[in-house]
């Protein structure tokens, strides 16, 4: 059953100025309980675009996009979330610097929290402590630590500990390990995929690493100027490689894949 | 002498709960708030007027309950209409100029001479003037300050503090950001209100007047606050104010006193000290940089 349906959904910024831009050009997309989708596309493909349209960051155009059977075109951001996990590439954007870690987690914890007085209460916190620990980053003791203080590393773990808490329908990862170097971006991304595999959430993720988007994950979009171009899963995925893709995109979108940073991703580091 | 401090003291401790209101959403919201010196005046209105009928305990509640209709005015303003916050809190304040002389029957001073305030009524229970005035003052700034402490540490609070800390987190998350904001500011305008409530039955007068230039009042007794007792949790962070308050009337106590500067040369210091304290950052920085350039240079 569809998690996610998202149904024609069309977005122009800026419309009737030079500036127009057709950011989201019909995207429909079906996306199944327990689904791991990788999404690639080059810059300005409209990727973010399409996450910010189901979070609700700004009313689409046309279209409706439907949650759990639920239709959310025009509900408001905040009430999305209580569904959406959400991660983005900037590791300060996912957590309040200022408050302990604890206090971060009871945050995001807030639909099924104990009922207690006190946002911090010691049932809730053993639970915290509990996950931190998973990690393996050391950070179950330090949860009166203010968050600030973390690694990005560190704090896109907890970020993606405190999205996935309150056991999302959906959860949007946003080239969440794009900021950090190599070895804790590998760490962040195992982590990442155990708490998928262990929830079972619907996920999707948008990457610039080809070899990630087809290693990881059970399905893998490609987007071009708003419009999804590739859409592969099962047998059809298992056998394609990097070079394939490339060639896929470039056949598709009639152009040559123009961007550095993918291109170098597509490399062995 | 001991009457000079005692005064300050008792001053400092009913400009805390204003300082409170400052802290709350210069630093916890992370916004300033012009709203200040208009909602100080509307809870001196409201004070004055209640009292005068012979509710001074009501007045104080209605005080309170008036900045925060102040406060929310400019938090949906905010975040309904989208206007900058400092000119939404200018835009409040103006108002609230007209409101309060509304108010005030369109009289710019009201006394309240012959009527009961709570400090008479404590008064009347057998305590000395000097004693009832600081228990009076005492017991509610630290009432005030432990109830905001209970406070942030509840679920609608730490929502309020992590809109200020990073409200792009807050929106992808299921906190309502723009409801946050609108209780803060409320919240912050009730403990100005309440202050300026508290200062009318105190000097048994209120002014339209009076209210200009409490804001940077508040953010000094705040800077001072967090000068001496450091940055730390907002329950630190509270009780920082309040010693912070205190101190500032202490020292503006003094330096009148010794005729350091006339009356009319406190806003300058207020101001002074403000803007002193939130250049300290970048002035450390600077002297930082001269002396290592010095340092390479001499060797």
């Amino acid at each position: 059953m569809a998690i996610l349906q998202l149904n024609d959904i069309r977005k122009t910024f800026h419309p009737g100025t030079v500036n127009e831009k057709r950011a989201l050009d019909g995207i429909t997309l079906d996306v199944d309980a327990g689904e791991f989708i990788t999404i690639i596309g080059s810059n300005g493909a409209g990727k973010s675009t399409l996450f910010n349209a189901i979070c609700g960051s700004f009313a689409v155009d046309a279209g409706s996009i439907t949650l759990d059977g639920r239709d959310i075109t025009d509900m408001p951001d905040y009430k999305r979330s209580y569904d959406i996990g959400r991660l983005f590439q900037d590791p300060m954007k996912g957590t309040a610097p200022h408050m302990t870690i604890e206090e971060n987690m009871a945050l995001a914890y807030c639909r099924k929290a104990s009922k207690s007085f006190f946002a911090v209460n010691k049932k809730d916190s053993a639970y915290f402590r509990e996950l931190l620990a998973q990690l393996d980053l050391g950070l179950e003791d330090r949860m009166k630590t203010k968050i600030g203080l973390l690694s990005g590393g560190q704090r896109q773990a907890v970020s993606l500990l405190m999205s996935t808490i309150s056991d999302p329908k959906l959860l949007l990862l946003d080239e969440h390990t794009a900021a950090l170097d190599p070895a804790t971006a590998k760490k962040v991304l195992g982590i990442t995929v155990d708490i998928v595999e262990k929830t079972k959430t619907a996920t999707m993720m948008i990457t610039h690493d080809i070899r990630a988007a087809l290693e990881l994950g059970t399905r893998t979009i490609m987007m071009d100027e708003g419009k999804i171009i590739l859409d592969i899963k099962g047998e059809e995925r298992a056998g394609m490689t990097v070079d394939d893709l490339l060639n896929l995109y470039s056949r598709e979108s009639k152009k040559q894949l123009a961007n550095d940073r993918m291109l170098f991703s597509t490399q062995k580091e | 002498m001991t009457l000079l401090i005692l005064g300050a003291v008792q001053l400092g401790l009913i400009y805390a709960l204003m300082a409170m209101g400052n802290y709350i959403s210069f630093r916890i919201l992370n916004i300033p708030d012009l709203t200040v010196d208009g909602a100080f005046a509307l809870g001196m209105a409201v004070s004055v007027m209640t009292a005068a009928t012979g509710h001074p305990i009501l007045a104080l509640g209605c005080a309170a309950l008036a900045g925060a209709a102040a406060g929310l005015v400019t938090g949906l303003l905010q975040t309904r209409v989208g206007i900058n916050p400092i000119l939404a809190g200018v835009l409040t304040m103006t108002a609230l100029y007209s409101v309060n002389l509304f108010i005030m029957d369109g009289k710019a001073n009201q006394s309240l001479f012959g009527h009961d305030t709570v400090f008479s009524l404590v008064e009347g229970l057998g305590l000395s003037k000097n004693i009832s005035r600081t228990v009076v003052v005492a017991v509610i700034a630290v009432l005030v300050a432990a109830a905001l402490a209970v406070f942030f540490k509840t679920r609608p609070g730490m929502a309020i503090r992590a809109t200020g800390d990073n409200e792009e987190m807050v929106r992808s998350s299921s906190i309502n950001a723009d409801a946050s904001k609108c209780i803060g500011f409320a919240l912050a305008n009730a403990c100005v209100a309440l202050a300026g409530g508290l200062v009318c039955q105190y000097n048994q007068s209120a002014d339209t007047g009076y209210g200009s230039g409490m804001l940077v009042v508040g953010l000094a007794s705040v800077i001072i606050g967090e000068a001496v007792l450091g940055h730390g949790g907002v329950t630190r962070g509270l009780y920082a104010v309040l010693t912070g308050a205190v101190l500032y009337q202490l020292i503006i106590a003094l330096a009148l006193k010794v005729e350091l500067l006339p009356a009319y040369g406190l806003k300058f210091v207020s101001a002074a000290i403000v803007a002193i304290a939130l250049a300290m950052p970048k002035i450390k920085s600077s002297v930082k940089n001269i002396l290592k350039k010095h340092g390479k240079a001499g060797v």
